[in-house]
């Protein structure tokens, strides 16, 4: 069962709902589904849509679709619930908690203990954010040393920097180019980052690309 | 579209083993086996369907031809046919299969080699290209309606 905070949204079949959105959405079992184009998506399977047999970590948890993408192309994916392990571990209240270096560790143990693997992509989705700096740190830290050298992270922030909560989404990858947002309700940001901040973020990378898009949504991706 | 819930059926020769119950140690079936209790040790089913029911417990390798998994495993999975993974399942280890399902709600940590079963036999030398290992199963992807967005790109 989701532990995830977020709004209930009435059951129902699929409604389209108007507003701003610049793309389709759709109110569908409980969830506010947008579907996009995501250039960050298109340049993260540029890199592994010519090889077979590379390993993708997945750090939203399984889901079909994604699932479905990815082994098609012919890759082993591995699935983390990361935010679901982050509330096990830390709470959902209080983010303060994330500048214990147990849990840290505990943390890092639980989530990206692979002594004997290293990946060739990482889809790490929205899940920094919600990370204080010292916790964000050391999951960089520990990225930086699970990846392959060249291979890419794609990674989402909200660039609302007055935002309060943000919207708390499931990331469905729908083909190479598009995204489906499944909005599971709304959560409290530990930090809001900008371009420079990002920049200094992923400062021992090799590079960080960065694509602006209409739904206040940043989408980075890194290269090791 | 909900899936039915698999249910123990003895009169289609599928064994049972009861909430109630608890094993240590190796089982070999040659029937379809619902397991709601809890079990470590090893599963192994060979041509046939294992479910672990909603209040099954599991801890250890799991072998079948079609494993359902409505309760708890923790260990790896080899279901040559079809593994499902069904809402509020919790499946922890990697898993080898041909097809898998998952539902929304269901929790899985490990990772996934899809592995497309071996081609029958045949008399013909049509076969001569070697194939790889491990190849991907065709799966029907989404269908939810895309729709364009404008990004702007700025380089470092």
């Amino acid at each position: 069962m989701l532990r995830r905070p977020g709004a209930t949204l009435p059951p129902g079949p699929a409604i389209i709902v108007p507003g701003n959105h610049s793309s389709a959405t759709t109110l569908f079992n409980k969830e506010l589904v947008t579907s996009r184009a995501s250039r960050g998506l298109e340049q993260f399977f540029a890199f592994l849509r010519d090889q077979v047999g590379l390993s993708v970590l997945d750090l939203a948890g399984a889901s079909q679709q994604n699932i479905n993408f990815i082994t098609n192309l012919g890759h082993r994916l591995y699935s983390e619930d990361f935010v679901r392990t982050l509330d096990d571990v830390f709470g959902e209240a209080d983010p303060g908690d994330q500048a214990n270096q147990g849990r840290i560790d505990q943390f890092l143990r639980q989530t990206l203990n692979f002594e004997n693997e290293q990946f060739d992509g990482v889809l790490v989705w929205d899940v920094l954010q919600y990370m204080t700096p010292a916790l964000l740190a050391a999951t960089l830290d520990r990225l930086r040393t699970i990846v392959r050298p060249h291979a890419y992270l794609l990674a989402y922030f909200h660039a609302d920097e007055k935002a309060q909560q943000v919207p708390f989404y499931s990331f469905r990858i729908k083909d190479s180019q598009n995204l489906i947002l499944a909005q599971r309700g709304t959560r409290k940001p530990a930090q809001i980052f900008n371009n420079r901040s990002l920049e200094k973020l992923f400062q021992k990378f090799e590079s960080v690309k960065f694509f602006l898009t209409k739904e206040q949504l940043r989408e980075v991706i890194v290269r090791r | 579209m909900p899936f039915k819930t698999p249910e123990p059926d003895s009169s289609r020769g599928q064994a049972s083993i009861g909430k109630a119950v608890k094993i240590n140690g190796q089982i070999y079936s040659k029937e379809d086996l619902y397991v709601d209790g809890d079990v470590e040790g090893t599963i192994e089913l060979q041509e046939h369907r294992l479910t672990i029911g909603p209040n099954g417990k599991v801890h250890s390798s799991v072998k079948a031809r079609e494993v359902v998994v409505l309760g708890n495993i923790q260990g790896n999975v080899d279901a040559s046919d079809k593994l499902e993974i069904r809402k509020d399942a919790r499946l922890v280890g990697d898993i080898k299969t041909a097809r898998i399902i998952i539902e929304d709600g269901a929790y899985f940590k490990g990772s996934i080699d899809i592995v497309k079963p071996e081609p029958a036999k045949s008399g013909g030398s049509a076969s001569s290209q070697p194939r790889p290992p491990q190849q991907a199963t065709p799966v029907a992807a989404s269908n939810t309606q895309g729709a364009a967005a404008v990004a702007a790109e700025m380089k470092r």
